[in-house]
């Protein structure tokens, strides 16, 4: 299949994306013209959310300034269980149909899930400090967050801790689905304990956020979910190129690499830096000329 | 079926009766964990039976980790397992033997010794049975959950100190709901909601967890 010469019109397009995204070469071609357009967009939502919430929103008439890490802290926490929830898709259609690309997805994703669990564990203890008076108490939340944390260190764990990287993603595939299951249960356990132990917790701030304050939220949302997918597909492609380092595809490919480094390059391989260089390369380019 | 998973109950059982010394590992280590928490926290009556539940739950739990680690290592060393897999019985019927196998050895002495602990630690009278009962019906959880983190780190030489780190987080609900009922119990309070749960939790990682204990075999064995 020859794939990073551009590809055809897709005729049956659904089916035909699926059974395509399964073959690496074409994944790693596709992954690297999308990736740039990702980056792109999360670097403008990104800085006009924060914009919008660092300097545009009113400062909260109960917390003051401390509330905007809320516009970092919120869409990582919702990240955190996204993420968990797509790794553990991802394992899924990965033991079920044994599809390399699947695996190599959902083990991209555990080192983002982890990250912005830390993330939203750490933001949130420090706007803990001023807001309840001390860094971290046992809030359902927080500790829901910590357990999410162990769960995805225990797949990071295991993925590494198996030399052979197919069987490694499986096993740690089949630990996300089952973490995945547990994961309601926990959260409802957390939840219920420490309304039990300590009757209720200050709640996050009033309920209705003015759309001033809450607008920046979403793009904010909406940025690291792009985030995301550009580093995903990125992780996935490093990944991907390491296992099939021995193969043809990729041979092909690292032979290409001295020319496509070289600026005055004209070749259409430029794929290879694709997320540094969001310009170049994403229409895949049947001709050097379009550079 | 029946017959298979008799026989592999049978030949547990037996292998650890001939090697008693092993058999009484988790339950040493329980009492040896449990007592080092009045060392360690002072001897007051009062805050020993505040911590009792807590404490012997999470003994438990450690107790259960230890002892897991060689539910499927010997034979999968020697290759007993493999064999069981070719020989077409499903292999859910292997994990279930050797789990109940497990928990006769492992789960049921830690209940059985659990009032003598609750009297170490002063914990109350009228929350001793409660005590008894979650882990009664806890435990068991513990050893099916275990028994998937146990299949999938099996295959690795080092597999025991990941294995902590894999089943932990799954323990959690299982912990807050037994201390919870022990604790609802030592302040009066109805406590058969919380063995409920526990006991729908053993429902549910019955049917669930054999299997997925024998995906995690299979891929280990791949």
């Amino acid at each position: 299949m020859n794939t990073h010469s551009g590809h055809k019109p897709r005729k049956n397009a659904l089916v035909l994306f699926f059974h395509r995204t399964g073959s690496p070469p074409w994944f790693y071609g596709f992954a690297a013209r999308l990736a740039p357009w990702l980056w792109l967009g999360f670097g403008l939502l990104a800085a006009w959310g924060l914009y919008l919430g660092l300097f545009r929103a009113p400062p909260d008439y109960l917390q003051g300034e401390s509330f905007r890490i809320m516009y970092i802290h919120v869409p990582a926490a919702w990240m955190s269980m996204l993420i968990y929830a797509v790794m553990a898709t991802f394992g899924f259609i990965a033991l079920v149909w044994r599809i390399r690309i699947a695996e190599i997805l959902a083990m991209s994703s555990a080192p983002v899930g982890a990250a912005f669990t830390l993330v939203a564990l750490v933001t949130g203890s420090l706007w803990g400090r001023p807001t309840w008076g001390t860094y971290w108490v046992w809030d359902a939340r927080l500790t829901s967050e910590l357990v999410l944390l162990f769960l995805y260190l225990g797949v990071i764990g295991l993925y590494s801790a198996f030399d052979e990287p197919r069987k490694a993603a499986r096993a740690a595939c089949l630990l996300a689905l089952v973490g995945l299951v547990n994961l309601p249960i926990i959260h409802f356990s957390v939840k219920w304990w420490n309304t039990l132990h300590q009757g209720s917790s200050i709640g996050v701030t009033g309920s209705n956020i003015h759309p001033s304050m809450l607008w920046p939220l979403l793009i904010m949302a909406i940025a690291t979910k792009l985030f995301y997918a550009a580093n995903l597909l990125d992780r996935a492609r490093a990944m991907l190129l390491e296992q099939d380092l021995r193969k043809g595809w990729a041979q092909k490919l690292i032979a290409r690499q001295p020319t496509s480094e070289l600026p005055l390059s004209e070749q259409q391989g430029s794929e290879q830096q694709g997320s540094e260089q969001p310009g170049t390369g994403q229409h895949g380019s049947e001709h050097g000329e379009q550079v | 079926m029946t017959r298979a998973f008799l026989a592999l109950l049978r030949r547990d059982l037996l292998l650890a009766i001939r090697r008693r010394g092993e058999l009484l590992f988790p339950v040493i280590f329980l009492l040896v964990v449990v007592s080092l928490f009045p060392l360690g926290i002072g001897p007051g009556p009062a805050l020993l039976a505040r911590i009792a539940p807590g404490v012997i739950w999470i003994a438990a739990l450690l107790a259960t980790v230890i002892s897991l680690d060689s539910l499927f290592r010997t034979d999968f060393e020697d290759g007993s397992i493999e064999q069981f897999v070719l020989s077409g019985h499903p292999v859910s019927l292997l994990v279930m033997a050797k789990v109940l196998a497990h928990w006769l050895l492992a789960g049921l002495p830690i209940v059985a010794l659990s009032p003598l602990l609750a009297i170490w630690l002063n914990l109350p009278a009228s929350s001793v049975s409660v005590l008894v009962a979650s882990l009664a019906l806890g435990t068991p959880i513990l050893s099916l959950l275990g028994a998937i983190g146990v299949g999938l780190t099996v295959s690795l030489r080092r597999g025991g100190q990941l294995l902590s780190l894999l089943v932990f987080p799954l323990y959690v609900p299982v912990l807050i709901i037994a201390t919870g009922g022990i604790m609802a119990a030592a302040d009066g309070l109805p406590y058969g909601p919380f063995l409920g749960l526990l006991l729908a939790g053993l429902i549910t990682s019955v049917t669930l967890a054999p299997f997925a204990a024998a995906a995690a075999l299979k891929i280990s064995l791949s």
